[in-house]
């Protein structure tokens, strides 16, 4: 790429080096627990703990994947040509189900994990226990929703969206098991939220104050009270399901007085703040890296709290934009439609917070800057197709399509999962104390964005010319978008495996990162040496003087 | 350097790429009606202030990258806040989405208002077909994919309107307010026609409303959008515009055949009558789960050499009639006339070596009916 590159990560301005790695050594030999499997089961360490939510979170990213893939490759061709419809339907919904809680949320779980106590100068989470438990419930959790593939009647096949009657009345018997795993899921969820919320509210170094936390702080806080409000919501949802199914009421079955539009909105009251569960820690880690490698303070970080928080409010009020060809009444259309249609000004003002924090910078294009800067532009293509489908008239065509289909995987691809993996490509230096492969990280990066814009741009087009989303088969005319959204999945998919090599690569050896990898790097986090040794900040650092100036 | 000009070609690309394509008609129809060149205008305004939007803001964007590279000697600034700017950009798009939200609430207001309608046709949603009702008027049919197997397995070449054609379309007059009633007898369904811009949910349960007042005489295809399970691909809708007098004509014929059809229930019929119409009943709404040669799939029961049908007419009888509640097995007596249902329940007694013999008459059925 560019053929000169500054010096990327000048040694000259790290402290701490020689003492860290020294610390590290001792800290090996303090370990006093069992060894082996036990350990990983039993540890209480934020750090280890932190481990393991992302190495379950990439192994879901690619079960996950697989599915998407067989997906795309029904989708090749007119036809049907590998799948059946009825396993087409299961594999869209566990697509879509493991995504959603098996990769993108364990994930952001995962980095607090490892990052707040480091960027709040705690010890360790709050409730060490607790954060243990949470962990284990997901293996649980997801191993149960896995092996309904191989029940009879399969997997649940009615889209992650679950809509009664056609996950009750006509759901497969594995339906049951689903509820059950996705209660256990939730409960996951909930308890780390409060861990998270304990850590954040009770052990800050002294002197921290709430508006000196980095952004990943404050957007994990916020999201963790969002947790907190509707994974309950989901909970009642599904187990009202249960009873529809096993127990004989009809909560949501027409037949029996029930209605299943009511489904709906419990549904959403819990799936629209979860779609910004999947994003705002997403806009934390990347209001971190923009400043690092532009070397210059975030623009208005006040303002980024504010309109983090703004969303997170609003996001209970806009639920309905997922209803509007439902057949609701006009006030309601009306209503939802200018809430959501004003959730667009704080996310507006993020990114252009994020843009002016690169003006006047000085800038370089190390990876975890380049996924990004790729999140912002893609991200915020995303936005603009959610601000189309909140015009209602326009909606009643966008609806159900694979307009759509494009719109969350704009925001949730190249936003959460990019986001991720730029967190992860920015951490990898604290965690493993190397830095992650640069010229592999940008092979990596390049196929990606290659890969998810073939795979997803032509949707919109698709979508606008009429092809509805969740079909095995489809009218002659979408063909050509489909091939080419195909073979870009393929690509995606594929490059994903070069993010495996760099992440082998990187624990396994390479430069030596030093305390402060990244120059521009201001959070407490690059305080402590690298590889971040298994304890830190035993005794709390001392905030009072030292609080990055942020307003 | 080169990656900045990779980064700038393709996003310059990409940001031509999207009103090329949808100049070249890769873009939502303008469609046939008042309501639908509204939702046109209205998605192709948005579409251009995101535009203008995304112009400015990436333009920022890469000019900072481009010109702000520290390879470039570039030097961070420190500034962090600016109250002005930050005041500018919360009320200009404020304002904007202010000026977006008029004139999409006026157009909401009116797609909002079916009062007056000429005709009121009542949708429902089966798995996996439409039935509609035209009412007042005693016509009634089912709508189902007739694009065949064979054509979706490869076996034969796909025709131009692969999986969007059906047996009987909904046949509606232009330039008259047409009300759709919209329900479903099992899971939700939601019919739509682009061209029509009439996308709706059918919910059990409810009746939804939705209107319509065609413009231009034609052929308009479209889809059920809601995942409603295992053929949910396979369910187009299709309405045929007619003008007025040809309208009148095709209802008349339609309305004469309901009233021949309603006389004929008490005759006694042949066996190869009943053998013909059922044949054409269950190919168009019991195969998509028996499958056509009777073989059944999955949790869908064999119809061919099913012993306990075979042996009890009655309970055939009751099961089709009544369906068998808690299964997608529906209740065939509310959507089909007594002469289908005794033409289909013939059909599968005697087609597939059941050979049973037994004749179903219409009559015993209308007496189930009453
Ligand atoms: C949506 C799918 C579906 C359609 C369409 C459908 N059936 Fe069924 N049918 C079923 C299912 C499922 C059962 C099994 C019900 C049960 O579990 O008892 C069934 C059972 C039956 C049975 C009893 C057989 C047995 O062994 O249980 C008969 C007879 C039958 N259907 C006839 C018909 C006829 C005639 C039609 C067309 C008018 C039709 N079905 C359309 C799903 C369908
Ligand atoms: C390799 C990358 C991916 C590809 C090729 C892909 C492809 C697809 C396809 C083809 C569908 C089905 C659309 C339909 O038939 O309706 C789908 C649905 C979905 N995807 Fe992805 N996807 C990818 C990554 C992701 C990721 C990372 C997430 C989450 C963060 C995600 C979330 C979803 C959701 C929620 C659905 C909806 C499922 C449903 O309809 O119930 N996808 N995806
Ligand atoms: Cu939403
Ligand atoms: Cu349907």
């Amino acid at each position: 790429m560019a053929p000169k590159l500054p010096p990327q990560h000048p040694l000259e301005h790290s402290t701490a080096t020689t003492a860290g790695q020294a610390h590290e050594h001792d800290d090996h030999h303090h370990y006093g627990g069992p060894g082996g499997i036990k350990r990983w089961l039993l540890t209480t360490n934020h750090k280890e703990i932190g481990s393991l939510y992302l190495i379950f979170s990439l192994s879901m990213f690619f079960i996950g994947g697989i599915f998407a893939l067989v997906v795309r490759a029904e989708l090749f061709q007119p036809g049907l040509q590998l799948v059946q419809p009825e396993f087409f339907n299961q594999m869209t919904t566990m697509h879509g189900l493991i995504m959603v809680f098996g990769a993108v949320m364990p994930a952001f779980v995962g980095l607090a994990n490892w990052m707040i106590p480091l960027q709040v100068g705690a010890p360790d989470m709050a409730l060490p226990r607790l954060n243990n438990f949470s962990f284990w419930l997901l293996p649980v959790a997801f191993g149960l929703l896995l092996s309904t593939l191989f029940m009879p009647g399969g997997a649940p096949n009615f889209g992650w969206t679950f809509y009664a009657p056609l996950s009750t009345d006509y759901g497969p018997p594995s339906t049951t098991f689903f509820i059950f795993s996705l209660h256990i899921a939730g409960i996951s969820s909930i308890l780390g939220a409060i861990n998270i919320i304990a850590t954040i509210l009770n052990m800050r170094a002294p002197g921290m104050r709430m508006m000196d936390m980095p952004l990943f702080v404050w957007t994990w806080l916020i999201t963790a009270f969002l947790l907190i409000a509707v994974m309950p919501v989901l909970a009642g949802v599904i187990t009202m399901m249960l009873m529809d199914i096993n127990f004989g009421t009809s909560f949501f079955d027409a037949g029996g007085g029930g209605d299943p539009v009511l489904f709906q909105h419990l549904f959403w009251f819990f799936g629209h703040p979860e779609v910004y569960i999947m994003i705002l820690p997403a806009f934390g880690i990347v209001s971190a890296i923009v400043p690092t490698f532009a070397r210059k303070p975030l623009f208005g970080y006040a303002s980024m709290v504010y309109a983090t928080a703004s969303i997170a409010i609003l996001s209970f009020l806009v639920w309905v934009h997922h209803m509007f060809v439902v057949g609701l009444p006009l006030a309601a259309e009306l209503f939802f439609m200018y809430t959501t249609m004003l959730i667009a000004v704080p996310t507006g003002v993020k990114v252009f917070n994020w843009v002016t924090t690169l003006f006047r910078g000085s800038i370089t294009f190390e990876t975890p800057m380049l996924f990004s800067l790729a999140f912002i532009v893609m991200f915020t293509i995303g936005g603009f197709s959610g601000l189309m489908l909140a015009i209602v008239p326009a909606d009643f065509q966008y609806h159900d399509t694979y307009f759509v289909v494009a719109h969350f995987h704009y925001v949730l691809v190249p936003g959460a999962i990019f986001a991720i993996i730029a967190g992860v490509y920015y951490w990898l230096p604290k965690w493993t104390g190397h830095y992650p492969d640069e010229r592999l990280g940008r092979w990596h990066f390049w196929l990606s964005v290659i890969g998810v814009n073939l795979t997803f741009f032509p949707m919109h087009f698709s979508g606008l010319a009429g092809m509805p989303r969740r079909i095995p088969d489809y009218a002659l005319q979408f063909a050509d978008f489909n091939m080419v959204s195909s073979l870009g999945g393929f690509l995606f998919g594929a490059s994903q495996l070069l993010f495996v090599a760099v992440l082998i690569k990187c624990v396994r050896g390479g430069e030596k990162a030093p305390a402060k990898a990244w120059e521009g790097a201001e959070d407490l986090e690059w305080s402590v040496p690298s590889p971040a040794p298994l304890h830190t900040f035993e005794t709390p650092p001392d905030m009072t003087s030292q609080a990055p100036q942020r307003h | 350097m080169r990656a900045m000009l990779a980064w700038v070609t393709g996003m310059g690309v990409s940001w031509l790429l999207a009103p090329a394509a949808l100049a070249n008609g890769w873009n939502m129809p303008k469609g046939v009606t008042e309501i639908s060149r509204d939702i046109y205008s209205l998605h192709m305004t948005i579409f251009w202030i995101c535009v203008v939007i995304g112009v400015v803001v990436f333009a920022v964007m890469f000019y900072s990258l481009f010109r702000y590279r520290r390879s470039q000697g570039a030097k961070a600034d420190n500034f962090h806040e600016h109250t002005t700017v930050e005041v500018l950009w919360t009320t200009i798009p404020l304002l904007i989405l202010v000026g977006m939200a008029l004139p999409a609430t006026a157009t909401l207001q009116r797609m909002y208002d079916p009062s007056g309608a000429d005709l009121d046709v009542m949708v429902t949603g089966q798995q996996w077909r439409w039935h509609y009702e035209y009412m007042d008027e005693g016509v009634s049919f089912t709508s189902s994919m007739s694009t065949p197997t064979s054509q979706i397995s490869g076996e034969e070449a796909r025709g131009e309107n692969y999986l969007l054609d059906v047996d009987n379309p909904l046949v509606l007059p232009v330039d008259q307010k047409v009300r759709f009633l919209l329900t479903s007898d099992d899971v939700i369904h939601s019919w739509w026609v682009p061209e029509l811009a009439v996308k709706q949910d059918a919910v059990p349960g409810f009746v939804n409303e939705n209107w319509v007042r065609i413009e231009e005489p034609g052929i308009y295809r479209g889809q059920c959008t809601e995942l409603c399970g295992k053929d949910h691909a396979f369910m187009p809708v299709v309405v045929h515009a007619m003008e007025q007098d040809e309208y009148d004509e095709w209802l008349a014929e339609r309305k004469a055949e309901a009233e021949a059809e309603a006389n004929s229930v008490d005759r006694e019929w042949e066996m190869d009558e009943l053998m013909e119409r059922g044949e054409q009943v269950y190919g168009s709404v019991c195969a998509t789960c028996h499958q056509q040669d009777g073989s059944g799939s999955g949790q869908f029961p064999a119809l061919a050499g099913n012993d306990q049908m075979l042996d009890d007419v009655d309970w055939h009888k009751d099961v089709v009639v009544n369906g068998v509640s808690g299964t997608p097995m529906a209740a065939f007596g509310g959507s089909l006339s007594a002469v289908e249902v005794a033409a289909v329940i013939t059909y599968e007694r005697n087609a597939w070596d059941n050979d049973t013999g037994d004749v179903v008459q219409p009559s015993e059925i209308q007496e189930m009916l009453e």
